[in-house]
């Protein structure tokens, strides 16, 4: 909301969109004399009036010598049978090039002007594509909502298996310790009642023994002798 | 409407020199009448939309008369009679 000190725009005139040039310019006869000086004399003198006017004045000053016809005269009446050839000759030409210019300028501005609608036009319509998109909020949010709820979740399991994995490892760890020292109190019984065993065998015994495994021996290979 | 605010053209002959007395011959009054002629002579006839030659031809035809008036005094010797 503007909040202005001084109305504005309380005046009648207004400058813009300027007023257009009028088409043509005052009516001028002959390119010397304007048409009003015509329409002057008309009601007094008629249609020959001004020129009755103009002969007149030209004998007038020409008789009097107001007009003193020297060499000047001479050059301007060439430049002047040389301008007005050119100009009845191309003047048709030049008009026409001349309002194509003006035609080309004008065609320009309306083609800027309606770019600039189409664009307003445009960005209008994109403004209403995003006004409808924001009602689509909730859903966004929802699904916000649903994915960060997701994510918590996933890393609440994470966290909860990295808990059970750990306590695990340390159960394993007291079973491991628990069934090492029961095989090493095995293995130290073994080892002992075996050295214990061997140091028990007296070289006596041990001469026996060896005797009587070479009768065994014997014994064996006579049967498998006998065998074959 | 009253006299002072009518333009030459509607004023009547008999009315002529009470007109001129109300017009402004102060230096600003005759630069703004000057400048009042000149845009409204443009207006008319170069600022249109197809203007003619004669727009320009006018202003050069005034232009030649006032130099001829102003060398006359030096062309008054080219005459070619004394007595007319």
């Amino acid at each position: 909301v503007l909040h202005i000190a001084r109305p504005i725009h309380t005046s009648q005139q207004c400058l813009a969109p300027l007023p257009p040039l009028p088409e043509k310019g005052g009516e001028v006869r002959h390119g010397l004399i304007p048409e009003e000086f015509f329409q002057f004399l008309y009601p007094k003198t008629g249609v020959t009036g001004p020129y009755m006017l103009g002969t007149g004045l030209l004998l007038y000053f020409l008789s009097k010598e107001i007009y003193v016809i020297n060499h000047e005269t001479v050059a301007a009446a060439c430049i002047l049978s040389v301008i007005i050839y050119g100009i009845k000759k191309y003047g048709a030409d030049v008009a026409a090039f001349a309002d194509k210019l003006n035609e080309e300028k004008v065609a320009k501005a309306l083609s800027v002007k309606n770019d600039a609608i189409k664009e307003l036009e445009t960005a209008i319509e994109q403004e209403k594509k995003e006004q409808w998109r924001v009602e689509g909020r909730s859903y966004l949010f929802d699904a916000k909502r649903n994915n960060i709820a997701m994510l918590l979740e996933a890393n609440y399991r994470e966290r909860l298996l990295t808990v059970y994995n750990e306590v695990k490892k340390r159960l394993d760890y007291q079973v491991a310790m628990q069934n090492l020292k029961r095989q090493k109190e095995q293995d130290h019984m073994i080892q002992w009642v075996e050295k214990n065993v061997v140091q028990s065998i007296t070289p006596q015994q041990q001469k026996e023994s060896i005797a009587k495994c070479i009768l065994d021996l014997k014994a064996l290979s006579k049967s498998a002798q006998v065998a074959v | 409407g009253p006299l002072s605010e009518r333009r030459l053209m509607d004023v009547r002959l008999g009315e002529l020199p009470m007109w001129l007395a109300t017009c402004d011959f102060s230096p600003q009054g005759l630069l703004g009448g000057v400048q009042k002629a000149w845009s409204s002579y443009c207006n008319k006839y170069i600022n249109v939309k197809r203007g003619r030659a004669a727009g320009v031809s006018m202003l050069l035809a005034g232009y030649c008369i006032l130099s001829y008036g102003w060398n006359y005094q030096h062309i008054k010797c080219n005459r070619w009679r004394k007595y007319h």
